[in-house]
């Protein structure tokens, strides 16, 4: 089961086919996988050249060769929208949604992993279940509790970063409990028991054994999280208001009434993306490995 | 193993605060737990406490999955049975009850809001099942591909992870551009330098071609999913099977389909369901290419409640629509569970 597929080096070695593929074979391998990463890349690189081109170029015709290159772009993203505003909403929105459900998730993932308990099989249904729910089901109920306590109570929930981090929780946290099951699951009972015998009680061999064993799942749960929370658009375009919106729903900020300034839009995009991007990649292996984890049993 | 001391210092028992060290504390499911203690303590209340400290270490989950799940759900059954449109979103429970209604009208055929579901649930239907055959299709061959070591792969690897890496809306947003009808790529390329497309520009995320478009961007931003789990499921595959099949004289392609496909089976399982259920449940795709209306050739259900409930503001018919649209959901996996034989295997499992 889980534990085998552990392995954290997702990217390594996978050598174990046949070790000299016919030319035939590495002939069509090699034209599909050309295609294949032109397609990936075709966005990528319509999004760098084209944050780099005059609005000129970007208003008419594509053109593959720029007639020049600006830098242009870059600095005026910041003043067309309050760009670094979403970006401050879109951080503490997605930071606190990650660090949230990751610590709540560490407890609740514990006690599944290593307690029999009544209801034990009823809960791990549940939040397997809610991951398969569609995002529109909870966002009409949750719109309307939150204007509805609102109301009763004078508090400005709704359009509230607070409000936007809870709905976060639908989707974040039943994600990180299943996976972090999974990694904790990996972790031989015999650390934290020994732990225990030593005379840890069992949150302290949870704090102290089981969560450093653990790191690495953590860590790939916790940039999951992060990379779906910076990514949302559906509650993000309903939840918020001038003062909390989001890189998601601030992006539609650069088409106005007569101009679509589309090389902005794309050094916006490329300067949002870089930071989930680089982590991703440098997480990469964990990630592969925490991801898989969950569906390769 | 069998001997654990029985008394734990207190102060690192469990957050119930209860002085009784015991066997309990220690809290392990699983061998120690059925160990019975020699000359022990009081059994009692170590028993209440090896029961309670699950549900204490739960309790935040708990918590929290009943305020963002199970209140927000049982409200939006709730809301399904009311005539709940714009004039009662300040008081939500001031909006007269009207029993099945909006499930009558979201369901029947023969008037528009049903016609409509009905035409947006088939163009759903149509383009999951492309989609994710595409995404599976696109995702195995590569996994395949790149089994072998050769020179640059890692870096091939890398770069088929970045539409998976890129947040949606900055990837949408591109294709979006790409899309567009006089200063797009896609246009640029079939129209000015392949000579496509008759005279005109063709408008790709208007009229009927807007389908294409969304499923081109969907499997774009997906089929790097399909092409993870595959690539860690090839690992797992023993390379003495390819070793005794190479001696037995089975070149690549045999060996692909003797060992390589057959093995993927268990796996196939899971990554077709978890593609079918984002891919229907798809909102980002839509909503970032077209806006709050997506054309008709592309109206997903997701983006079609959408529309019916903060465009034309009858939350009562939307929260009718997203309860069928579980329940199709829930009918769908529980068969498909039931088919595959895994849904036993999974409870067996946890």
């Amino acid at each position: 089961m889980p534990a085998s597929t552990h392995s954290p080096r997702g990217g390594g070695r996978l050598a174990r086919g046949p070790l000299d593929p016919p030319a035939s074979f590495r002939a069509l391998r090699a034209v599909f996988l050309t295609l294949l990463a032109a397609f990936t890349l075709l966005p990528v690189f319509v999004m760098v050249t084209s944050s780099l081109k005059p609005l000129q170029d970007v208003a008419g015709r594509f053109r593959w060769i720029p007639s020049g290159l600006t830098l242009r772009p870059y600095t005026d993203i910041w003043h067309t929208v309050p760009l670094a505003e979403y970006l401050v909403n879109s951080l503490i929105v997605a930071g606190t949604a990650t660090l949230a459900s990751v610590v709540i998730a560490v407890f609740a993932a514990y006690a599944v992993s290593r307690h029999r308990f009544r209801g034990r099989r009823l809960f791990t249904l549940t939040v397997l279940s809610t991951q398969m729910f569609p995002g529109i089901l909870f966002l009409l109920p949750l719109f309307l509790i939150f204007v509805n306590v609102g109301n009763a109570t004078g508090i400005a929930l709704y359009g509230s970063r607070g409000a936007l981090i809870l709905t976060y929780l639908t989707f974040s946290l039943p994600f990180s409990i299943w996976m972090l099951i999974g990694y904790f699951d990996s972790v031989p009972r015999d650390l934290d028991e020994a732990a225990m015998v030593d005379g840890c009680g069992p949150l302290g061999a949870l704090l102290r054994v089981v969560v450093p064993a653990a790191v690495p799942g953590i860590v790939a749960v916790a940039v999951y999280a992060f990379m779906t929370a910076w990514g949302e658009v559906l509650f993000a375009s309903v939840m918020t208001n001038d003062a909390t919106r989001t890189l998601a729903v601030g992006l539609q900020g650069y088409s106005t009434q007569n101009d679509v300034y589309w090389n902005q839009i794309m050094a916006a995009s490329l300067v949002v993306s870089i930071p989930v991007v680089a982590g991703f990649l440098l997480l990469q292996k964990y990630l592969v490995a925490g991801l898989t984890a969950g569906a390769v049993k | 193993m069998t001997s654990a001391p029985s008394t734990v210092p207190p102060g690192t028992g469990s957050p119930t605060g209860s002085p009784t060290g015991s066997a309990a504390a220690r809290g392990t499911g699983g061998v120690l737990a059925r160990v019975r203690r020699p000359g022990g303590g009081s059994r009692r209340p170590g028993r209440a406490r090896r029961s309670a400290l699950p549900y204490l270490l739960l309790l935040p989950a708990l918590l929290l999955e009943l305020l963002v799940h199970l209140i927000p759900m049982v409200m939006g059954i709730l809301m399904s049975f009311r005539k709940l449109t714009q004039f009662f979103i300040r008081d939500w429970s001031r909006a007269p009850w009207t029993g099945f209604d909006n499930y009558e009208l979201a369901v029947d055929v023969n008037r528009p809001v049903g016609r409509a579901l009905l035409d947006s649930f088939a163009t759903t239907c149509l383009f999951t099942f492309l989609s994710v055959a595409l995404c599976w299709l696109l995702g195995t061959a590569a996994a395949v591909f790149t089994q072998h070591s050769f020179r640059g792969r890692g870096l091939l690897r890398a770069l088929f992870f970045v539409p998976y890496a890129l947040p949606a809306y900055a990837a949408v947003i591109t294709w979006a551009f790409m899309f567009q009808r006089d200063n797009g790529l896609v246009n640029h390329v079939l129209h000015d330098q392949l000579g496509l497309g008759g005279a005109e520009n063709t408008f790709w995320l208007i009229g009927d071609n807007s389908f294409w478009a969304m499923l081109t961007v969907s499997v774009w931003k997906s089929w790097p999913f399909a092409f993870l789990i595959v690539t860690a499921a090839l690992q797992n595959i023993p390379g003495d099977l390819y070793e005794a099949a190479a001696l037995d004289g089975a070149g690549v392609w045999q060996q692909i389909r003797r060992i390589t496909l057959p093995s993927l089976g268990a796996v196939n399982q899971v990554l077709v369901l978890v593609l079918f259920l984002w891919t229907f449940n798809d909102f980002n795709t839509p909503f970032l290419l077209f806006g709050r209306s997506a054309p008709e050739a592309a109206d997903l259900v997701s983006i079609h409640i959408y529309q019916s409930s903060f465009v034309t503001w009858n939350f009562g018919t939307g929260s009718a629509m997203s309860v069928l649209l579980l329940l199709f959901l829930l009918l769908v996996t529980a068969a498909y569970l039931l088919l595959t034989g895994r849904g036993r295997k999974d409870a067996d499992a946890r």
